[in-house]
């Protein structure tokens, strides 16, 4: 620290060694700037190490063998299996002591069996973990583009019109989100029962989509107000109507928003846990609460459930890397007005 | 091409008139341009025409029809925005083409159509950009080029050149009017500056206060001001207005001034007030400086215009007017200056009523 002061002063007298050719600020190029970014660069990176440790060691568990994964301490090296996988997908059993040998000597073992083998197991069909992530995908993605839809309808109405009560509606479609969900499970699973709705994919698209509805509604307001209205004003009088105005110009002009809006609906209701888990029953179940039931059978199954979440993962992944871009634009919304 | 009429046409928000009934006629192919400070219902009178804006009270017709109630998209009217409105994510040629697809043209004629606006602006290099990639200038090319590709039977636009650079603005303003010269195209043009309404209008109006306080020809507006703010409104600087007390052909001013009120404004003066106070009202370009003028005073400050210098003389009365003089002659600050008026450009008005009193022989 009493080297800077005077490197400071040094600066100040002589300036930087290279012609300053980018638009910046003083302060910003004096020598403890230079340090200081290169220390928070540092922070970042580490910061960025030690949240994609859980994601790492979820991988790494779920190609692990099953002694590798349990092992302690854990084994940084191992040889890479499909035990996880195949229990993530197949039905197993043990194979009785007795016809074990017969079974080794078959010939019209299927790649999976004989993998399933290695650990004295037989393969008794299909499990239930690809119909639940089907169930997550129908579910999830319908539920988003309803409300996405709906919302947008919404949001541009309060956008738009003049509304009576505009803000007071405006709280309450908010105020749908200030309970934890656990607290409105118990009535809503009644409601649900009563109405033949318990564990059906209509009845979670529909909660999911009103869940999802409040925040779209808001975000996408945010996203709307932004455009200028003379927009459409300028297609209403080149001929259009209100509603080809709205297709023709506010949409295009609103997918920033729109994609934002999308991703975040996707991932609250491709991860939501306590109403899935309370309203499903085997039907309708999604994937959140079908992983930790692999919990039980003879032991924890841990490269099961690391394969069953890391799949789990995946999807979203796609969809939030793909719209990236939009994605700090819908974070920081509002935040910065031209 | 179409006249554009106004009945009784008033506009509330809430309980107050963002423009209070009026009547407007214009005549096909007319050039006219609302003129007034911002906030005074001029973009307001201009909305009710397009239809974006519901009309509170009258009527208004289009070519004898009455198009009250007929939303936007069904009355033949081009709108352009103060900011420009261009869809960004069209290309310049989608842009143009917009308005025609509503009306589902075919492919041939939309071409056709918008290639020969784009020759008539000369915007061609442009047609493959998207509107953020163009100056200011061009964006309102474009935006003219949107609006006259559908041949309407009216053009109304919105203070145009209010978002453009002053070097910009001069140029698109003759580009305006050529444009409108060549169409013959019913125009009505809202501004707040005043230069560019003389400039361009065939009539101007101008409102203050959602009224609308003088109806008329450029020359007229300049010359003979309804009241106290259409003089002071017009021209830059404006009319130049001093109050004194008037009685039997003399206006006493504050200071000692006492201006002789020229025989052909006595007897309308002495009608209309009697004795009392008066306004007398001049261009800056009316004064002619005399040793011997009535109003006395000393140079407060010298603009150099170029061709003139206008002299800022603080009156007897502490007033400063401002008063155009030949540039062949030298000023010193703090000298005395006087001034006598030009028997034809002098104006009196009511300070009571705000009102321009008449002579006889024009009333």
């Amino acid at each position: 620290m009493a080297i800077a002061p005077a490197r400071a002063e040094s600066f100040a007298a002589t300036g930087p060694a290279e012609p300053v050719v980018e638009s910046v600020r003083v302060d910003q190029i004096m020598p403890q700037a230079k340090a200081t970014k290169k220390a928070r660069m540092i922070l970042a990176v580490i910061t960025a190490i030690v949240m994609l440790i859980p994601v790492y060691w979820m991988a790494t568990t779920a190609i692990k063998p099953r002694p590798d994964a349990v092992s302690a301490p854990p084994k940084i090296f191992f040889t890479p299996s499909l035990d996880g996988f195949i229990g993530l997908f197949f039905d197993r059993s043990q194979i009785a002591p007795g016809e074990l040998e017969k079974y080794k000597e078959r010939t019209d073992l299927s790649f999976v069996e004989q993998q399933a083998l290695i650990r004295g197991m037989k393969i008794l069909g299909p499990s239930k973990y690809v119909g639940r992530l089907v169930n997550s995908v129908i579910i999830s993605f319908t539920s988003t583009a309803l409300a996405v839809f709906l919302g947008l309808l919404a949001a541009y109405a309060f956008s738009r019109y003049e509304i009576p009560g505009e803000n007071d509606w405006l709280f309450f479609i908010l105020s749908t989100r200030m309970l934890p969900p656990v607290v409105v499970t118990i009535p809503i699973f009644l409601w649900y029962r009563a109405l033949g709705l318990y564990d059906t994919h209509f009845g979670m698209i529909l909660l999911y989509t009103a869940f999802n509805l409040s925040f779209a509604v808001w975000l996408l307001k945010g996203f709307i107000d932004e455009i200028p209205k003379e927009y459409e004003e300028a297609a209403l009088v080149d001929g259009y109507s209100r509603m080809q105005a709205f297709r023709k110009i506010v949409l295009p002009q609103c997918v920033t928003g729109i994609a934002a809006t999308a991703v975040f609906s996707l991932i609250f209701s491709w991860n939501e846990y306590a109403f899935a888990l309370m309203l499903t029953g085997d039907k309708a179940r999604t994937a959140p609460p079908s992983i930790p039931s692999m919990l039980g059978v003879g032991g924890i199954e841990w490269g099961s459930i690391a394969a069953g979440s890391l799949l789990f993962l995946i999807p979203v992944v796609i969809v939030t890397f793909a719209l990236r871009n939009y994605l700090l634009r819908g974070v920081t919304f509002g935040a910065i007005r031209q | 091409m179409a006249t554009i009429e106004l009945k009784q046409v008033a506009k509330m928000f809430g309980t107050t008139y963002a423009v209070k009934p009026m009547d407007l006629t214009i005549q096909d192919g007319e050039f006219v341009v609302l003129l007034g400070p911002s906030g005074c219902g001029k973009t307001t009178t201009l909305r009710m025409i397009s239809g974006l804006e519901a009309v509170t009270e009258g009527n208004v017709y289009l070519d004898g029809e009455d198009v009250t109630w007929r939303p936007a998209s069904a009355r033949d009217v081009a709108f352009v925005f103060q900011f420009f409105a261009l869809y960004p994510r069209m290309t310049v040629y989608q842009n143009i083409a917009f308005p025609l697809e509503s009306t589902h043209e075919s492919k041939e004629v939309i071409d056709r159509r918008v290639n020969e606006v784009v020759d008539m602006l000369r915007i061609r290099p442009l047609l493959k950009l998207k509107p953020g990639a163009l100056s200011g200038g061009d964006k309102q090319r474009v935006a003219l080029a949107r609006s006259l590709v559908r041949r309407p039977a009216c053009f109304l636009m919105d203070e145009p050149l209010g978002a453009l650079d002053a070097e910009f603005r001069e140029a698109m303003r003759a580009e305006i009017k050529r444009l409108h010269n060549e169409q013959h195209a019913t125009t009505v043009y809202v501004t707040h500056d005043q230069i560019e309404a003389m400039a361009m209008g065939d009539r101007i109006v101008v409102m203050s206060n959602a009224v609308v306080q003088q109806i008329g020809t450029p020359a007229e507006v300049y010359y003979d001001p309804q009241n106290l703010f259409v003089a002071n409104f017009i021209g830059s600087p404006g009319m130049q207005l001093m109050e004194g007390d008037y009685s039997a052909g003399n206006a006493h001013m504050p200071g000692g001034n006492v201006y002789k009120v020229p025989q052909a404004w006595r007897a309308a003066l002495d009608r209309e007030i009697g004795q009392g106070k008066v306004v007398i009202g001049f261009r800056p370009e009316a004064a002619e400086i005399s040793a011997d003028g009535p109003f006395t005073g000393m140079v407060f400050g010298i603009d150099l215009h170029g061709a003139y210098v206008v002299l800022h003389v603080k009156l007897v009365s502490d007033q400063i007017v401002q008063v155009r003089a030949p540039r062949d002659h030298t000023y010193g600050l703090d000298a005395s200056a006087c001034f006598d008026l030009n028997h034809d450009m002098v104006r009196f008005f009511n300070p009571t009523t705000q009102q321009a009193i008449f002579p006889e022989a024009s009333a």
